[in-house]
């Protein structure tokens, strides 16, 4: 158990040092600094000056020393093109994407489980065929032009929701939220089904499969011959026991949630930080996109390590013999 | 063996692709697809690259069975006046070329790293098998996404040929786990079979027989997972030329035609975007389809 842990938060530390190097060589390589901040006529005198004071004629590295210990202070400097501080920029959008993420998941989660259920338990049902038929376009349709679709149906031709923006937003201290009004939750809709068409497919025909496969244990049949009734055999014995796959996948996919906003984020001019991101991009804004970059590897590393970890705690049958973790 | 086609058609497989319908019906359509990506400069109606061919008189047609439409443009015009059959056509044709470019290159990545792997085993395995579990554990598309941006960054200057570089490295750099591990686990199988075995005790050097006798017993679930990757990549390209960092503007792909289509949807011109989506569906879901098709065909279980 102990050296599963440590072996875990080595590999999560070692992941963090290499993005962190790929961020900081982006500020080695692209554009000069000095320039931007001084401009172009600037005399060699103060080039040198500023080079100085920036410790750019430090070695290699001390720079990446220093940089490390700048961004686990969350420090990144001042974006190119907007010219505020990053981190800041950084806070005002996390708020957006966090919201969408978790309203998709939750919208992919209370869809997803009965639907899969359902197509378990009524395997031959017309509606389960159907429900299988259309998860698999929707494994095969990419997420933009999924957007893009339900823009032009829902916006272009009924007009029924908004296709841009987070409508109004309430500031609660430092967090700007769009769930306490009925306009933030009317922009919120066309966003999140995007995002969570794949999740849900996923969740469904995941649900679908481990039920099919704890349906035929042992157990069950013994819980049948016990004569208990379907829905406690349904529900309490085989649901509980197929949600520990679940869970694992939805955990994961809380990240791919956050990975996959940048794409719905980019159809839906949604104000988070995926399009912050792409927008970098578009610039070259170095600060921005480094920060991104540490961010986003940081949400991954720690969900993937609490998904580890919960999955210990669950499964009784990792805690004995094979420690190497988790096998896909 | 003198017409190898017919040779083939009367194999196990060729009978079983015979047998199918679907095989066989996107076996057609990716067959179209391809045969027009390959012969676009005389099967697409006009050039849409040439600006000679151009008439802003005719911009934003729709498709010609749509009042006001015109015959000489099937499926409209967009807001330039290029003909979007035209566009979709040389588009596919990029999207095609670095879908399975990209596929070329993580699999030769992957086969080789996944042979190593297997057949040398110690720490060499562990690192590697480790890498793929980290890189696993991000999405794929984010994975190249970054890649592609950061590479677009530190290549300021970038011109076109070094734009696409950077996007078929992208998205290989995200396919090659899938080999790696696939070949792993199938090397580790055969490494231990008698034939092997034998090829050592004969003094063959283990080079010769890791790429002689072990590699090309470990290519059958290579050629499954490579044709479904091939629409992996094309969606994966699409979704980066989408958000801006693909290809080069000058050289659209199905996705950057969708990326400009997609301004003009709220003005009513919904044709720009929704042909070349649904060649892109089109595309991944034959190619999905063909490689279901060879999954099940190559698996000796199933017969």
């Amino acid at each position: 158990m102990f050296s599963f842990i440590v072996q875990r938060l080595l590999q999560a530390v070692i992941v963090m040092v290499c993005v962190a190097f790929v961020a900081f060589l982006l500020f080695q390589y692209v554009g000069d600094p000095v320039l931007f901040m001084l401009g172009q006529d600037a005399t060699a005198d103060q080039i040198i000056a500023l080079r100085k004071d920036l410790g750019l004629d430090r070695s290699f590295v001390i720079q990446f020393f220093n940089f490390l210990i700048n961004a686990v202070q969350g420090e990144f400097g001042i974006s190119l093109r907007q010219g505020a501080k990053v981190s800041r920029l950084i806070a005002e959008r996390l708020p957006a994407t966090l919201e969408l993420a978790f309203v998709a998941a939750g919208l992919a989660l209370l869809a997803g489980i009965p639907m899969g259920v359902y197509a378990a338990l009524k395997r031959d049902a017309w509606m389960s065929q159907l429900l299988m038929t259309v998860s698999l376009l929707g494994v095969s349709l990419p997420t933009f032009l999924i957007g893009i679709l339900l823009i032009l149906f829902f916006s272009v031709l009924l007009g029924w929701f908004p296709s841009f923006g987070r409508g109004d937003v309430i500031r609660l201290g430092g967090w700007s939220t769009g769930l306490l009004s009925a306009k933030g939750w009317h922009h919120i809709i066309l966003p999140a089904l995007t995002l969570a068409i794949f999740q849900l497919t996923l969740i469904m025909r995941l649900v679908r499969a481990e039920m099919l496969e704890v349906l035929r244990t042992d157990y069950i049949k013994f819980a049948r011959a016990r004569g208990l009734s379907n829905s406690a055999i349904h529900f309490g014995h085989a649901l509980k026991n197929t949600l520990i796959p679940v869970m694992t996948i939805t955990g994961l996919q809380l990240g791919g949630l956050i990975a996959f906003a940048i794409i719905t984020e980019t159809v839906f001019q949604w104000p988070g930080m995926g399009l912050l991101f792409i927008q970098a991009v578009t610039y070259a804004d170095v600060p921005v996109m480094a920060a991104y970059l540490c961010l986003i590897a940081l949400i991954f590393v720690v969900i993937n390590l609490i998904v580890d970890l919960l999955y210990f705690a669950v499964d009784p049958r990792l805690r004995i013999g094979n420690l190497g973790g988790r096998s896909t | 063996m003198r017409n190898p086609i017919g040779h083939w058609l009367n194999s196990d497989i060729g009978h079983s692709f015979k047998a199918s319908k679907t095989a066989t019906g996107a076996a057609g359509i990716a067959f179209v697809f391809i045969f027009c990506a390959i012969f676009a400069q005389w099967v697409a109606p006009t050039n849409p690259f040439d600006p000679a061919s151009l008439d802003l008189m005719d911009a934003r047609l729709p498709p010609a069975w749509v009042e006001e439409g015109s015959l000489k443009y099937l499926l409209g015009t967009d807001d330039q006046g290029r003909d979007i059959l035209s566009a979709l056509i040389y588009g596919a044709r990029i999207s095609l070329i670095v879908g399975i470019a990209s596929v070329a290159v993580s699999l030769c990545v992957g086969v080789s790293l996944g042979l190593l792997a297997g057949f040398r085993g110690g720490w060499l395995d562990t690192f590697l098998m480790r890498l793929c579990d980290i890189m696993l554990s991000f999405p794929a598309i984010l994975v190249a996404l970054l890649i592609a941006g950061v590479g677009r960054a530190l290549l300021p200057q970038a011109d076109e040929s070094l734009a696409f570089v950077v996007l078929i490295v992208s998205i290989s750099l995200t396919g090659w786990v899938q080999y790696a591990r696939t070949v792993r686990g199938t090397t580790l199988v055969e490494r231990n079979k008698e034939y092997v075995q034998a090829a050592r005790v004969t003094g063959v050097a283990p080079f010769r027989i890791m790429v002689r006798h072990v590699l090309p017993n470990v290519l059958g679930p290579v050629l499954v997972l490579a044709t479904i990757q091939v629409a992996t990549a094309i969606i994966t390209e699409a979704t980066l030329s989408f958000l801006g960092v693909g290809v080069p503007p000058t050289s659209p792909s199905l996705g950057t035609l969708i990326r400009i289509g997609n301004d003009f949807l709220f003005s009513g011109e919904w044709w720009i975007t929704i042909f070349p989506g649904l060649t892109l569906v089109l595309i991944a879901l034959s190619v999905n389809l063909l490689g279901d098709w060879l999954r099940d065909a190559l698996n000796p279980r199933l017969h």
